[in-house]
């Protein structure tokens, strides 16, 4: 995929000049990517090169100090640095972005445009059986209010919201433990359901941090298929942080890659693969 | 659910009713009986105990704003419904009240004010005075929750309690006596005894003093229980096990915060306004903070996270002060002349003291935990493994699940 034609395609979320400053460290610095419609992207980099730092920007954890976040070719996150922050600020593009509407949408605001995530350490509510897990996420599109939900005139949607769940879960394969407690699964088991409930979401973006940690390879293997699937099935794009370098290679249709909060390269992954920055930045800089 | 709750109703007013049309019953179904204040009390401290569950326990909003809440809806529901010919003589340090007119007066007005007319207009005006001291209190809750609900934890709680405390003071204050009455209390108003049906010559015929506020409380509290148990229930507990995970799922923290705060002050402040009611009286200087502290306890005694644990540990605990461990207060003396030691005033409080402290360091999950009292014809909840030994088990294999927990139930069994 070239430049030319990946600008020819619509993109989904598109990053312009991000920055992320805390205090004097600059964690993402000055950080473009685009990631089209239907593709798999993935970010990667070692660790502390400030992936995560990115999606929290992405989904709204962090108000990055600068730059332009677009999804579905709408601005949706656009700042630039304001009072304290423009004093101590070290990036580029200070003045881009200056004089332009500030946006910085709410994690669950950006979720209601059509972003859903997972999260690194997995975060799936404790307390609750997988079933519920799964319903729960559906309830930011349900269309009741507290009076009717107490009320239960809403018995139509809720049942329509169960059916849904109760979906979901058959195609995870999760249905026989819906009455378990989240927390009681395999760890793998978990990040599918983590999955699930994003997907329950109804997302456009699905954003997956480090899908594959704590799997064995056999997952593994099994999440490269299962991730072009869901991505078939629900016409998703897929954005991804992953540190296996055989999952990333073989699922990603392009790949950027970030050091110290830079972009050091990008390309498919035969190029990327080969470029000898990517290879020093993890293994380090040959003595001699 | 609600047959339950018509059986209890039933159940109270025949309890209550016994004395009335059976001569001879034993002094504990006397009307006099602490039986009758204990459940007095209980419906209405069960009602405050699950609106402040449903805030601690279900959001995770460690709030300590109870006695405030309460504090609006009693003086609300005493304001409102002081009747007209009372108000000169409850206010007479102010020289009469502001408000000339009281809801059951105007409801007098329309329905009249003999007979049957003026039950109706009594019943219309308390019941629209209650709603409304919920009302009161839930636009107060939402104007400090603005600015408090961003905090967490402790920091929330101490915000709440200073709320609870400054508007306790502001009710005190006698500039504000031709409304509040100032530091004095305001009486005179309709209680339960007043739902009483009686003759002419204020004979009773038929009890109800008992039956109104748990008729009440348990509306109140089915009404909670639905909540709980809708999407909106679901995503306060989401809440309150993961924030960061709610926020991601498109749950609007400050949104449901509010609700969950608006809601649970709204109960609270009804729950006030039959505070009122049962005292027969509603002054300042009862709300305090060990109100507040009163009503946690029941609440984690009964089990963060469990409506009937709230319910079951408010009678206990209200029966257990009021009634059963009273006797500790008082100096015994046995028929051989022996003083038994250290009953004396004061004493129930070290007792008590005792049993909270042990309950907290052995049941630090209360009675219920976060489990519900399931009675066969309410839907089951889902059963939840009772070890994380069985929950891995049950990883293995759905079909093997299910003959294992069939074994460890036989093994129980």
């Amino acid at each position: 995929m070239s430049a030319e034609t990946k600008k020819n395609q619509e993109s989904a979320l598109h990053l312009e000049n991000v920055t992320m400053q805390f205090g004097g460290v600059v964690s993402v610095n000055n950080l473009t990517l685009d990631v089209p419609k239907g593709k798999i992207i993935a970010l990667i980099g070692p660790n502390g090169a400030g992936k995560t730092t990115a999606f929290n920007c992405i989904t709204g954890v962090y108000q990055p100090t600068n730059g332009l976040i677009s999804f579905m070719s709408q601005p949706m996150v656009r700042t630039y640095p304001r009072g304290k922050d423009a004093k101590i600020y070290k990036g580029e593009h200070k003045d881009t972005y200056a004089g332009q509407p500030v946006l910085t949408p709410t994690p669950d605001q950006i979720t209601q445009l059509g972003i859903a995530r997972t999260f690194q350490n997995i975060r799936l509510w404790k307390s609750m059986t997988v079933f519920d897990n799964v319903l729960t996420a559906k309830h930011m599109r349900a269309k009741q209010n507290v009076f009717s939900a107490i009320l239960r005139t809403n018995m139509k949607e809720e049942k329509r919201m169960r059916e849904e769940t109760m979906d979901l879960l058959k195609e995870q394969g999760l249905e026989s433990f819906k009455d378990e407690l989240a927390t009681s699964l395999p760890y793998g088991l978990q990040r599918r359901l983590e999955i699930a409930r994003a997907l329950a979401t109804n997302p456009k973006l699905l954003l997956l941090d480090e899908p594959a940690a704590g799997m064995n390879p056999q997952e593994t293997f099994e999440l490269a298929d299962f991730v072009h699937e869901i991505r078939d099935k629900y016409d998703l794009t897929v954005f991804l942080i992953e540190h296996h370098m055989d999952l990333v290679m073989n699922i990603s249709d392009y790949i950027y890659v970030i050091d110290f909060g830079s972009e050091i390269s990008q390309g498919v992954p035969e190029v990327v693969q080969s470029d000898h920055k990517v290879i020093e930045a993890y293994l380090g800089i040959a003595e001699d | 659910m609600a047959g339950y709750i018509c059986l209890l109703l039933l159940i109270v007013t025949i309890l209550e009713n016994l004395s009335m049309f059976i001569p001879g019953m034993p002094q504990v179904l006397q009307p006099t009986s602490p039986l009758f204040t204990v459940l007095k009390k209980g419906a209405v401290y069960s009602l405050v105990a699950v609106s402040m569950n449903l805030l601690n326990g279900f959001t995770g909003l460690f709030s300590l704003g109870q006695a405030g809440f309460m504090l609006l809806g009693a003086y609300t529901y005493a304001i409102l419904t002081v009747p007209a010919k009372m108000k000169d003589q409850v206010y007479y340090l102010f020289g009469g009240s502001l408000l000339k007119t009281s809801l059951v007066d105007i409801f007098g007005a329309v329905f009249g004010t003999e007979g049957v007319g003026r039950a109706i207009a009594m019943v219309l005006g308390v019941v629209l005075a209650i709603v409304l001291a919920g009302c009161v209190a839930a636009f107060f809750a939402y104007l400090i929750g603005l600015p408090v609900l961003r905090l967490k934890s402790d920091y929330l709680a101490i915000a709440t309690l200073g709320f609870a405390e400054i508007i306790r003071a502001i009710f005190q204050w006698q500039r504000l006596g031709p409304i509040t009455n100032g530091a004095n209390m305001i009486k005179g108003f309709p209680t339960f005894t007043s739902f009483n049906i009686t003759d002419s010559s204020g004979q009773v015929l038929f009890r109800l003093s008992t039956f109104v506020p748990f008729l009440v409380s348990s509306i109140c509290i089915l009404l909670i229980i639905l909540l709980i148990n809708s999407s909106y229930g679901r995503a306060f507990k989401s809440i309150r096990d993961d924030e960061i995970a709610s926020e991601a799922m498109g749950i609007s923290l400050s949104k449901h915060k509010m609700l969950a705060f608006v809601i649970s002050s709204f109960f609270s402040g009804m729950g006030g306004a039959l505070f009122a009611m049962y005292v027969a009286n509603a002054q300042a200087k009862a709300f305090t903070s060990v109100m507040t502290y009163e009503i946690l306890l029941i609440v984690v005694v009964g089990g963060i996270g469990s409506i009937s644990g709230s319910v079951i540990a408010t009678f206990l605990y209200v029966a257990c002060s009021e009634w059963w461990l009273r006797f500790l207060d008082s100096e015994m003396v046995l028929s051989s002349g022996f003083k038994v030691p250290l009953l004396r005033n004061g004493f129930r409080m070290v007792v008590f003291s005792v049993v909270i402290m042990v309950i907290v360091l052995f049941f630090s999950r209360g009675i219920m935990g976060d489990r519900e009292l399931r009675l066969p014809g309410i839907s089951a909840r889902p059963v939840r493994p009772k070890s994380a030994d069985k929950g891995k088990a049950a990883a293995n294999a759905a079909a093997q699940t299910v003959t294992e927990e069939k074994s460890s139930d036989e093994q129980e069994g």
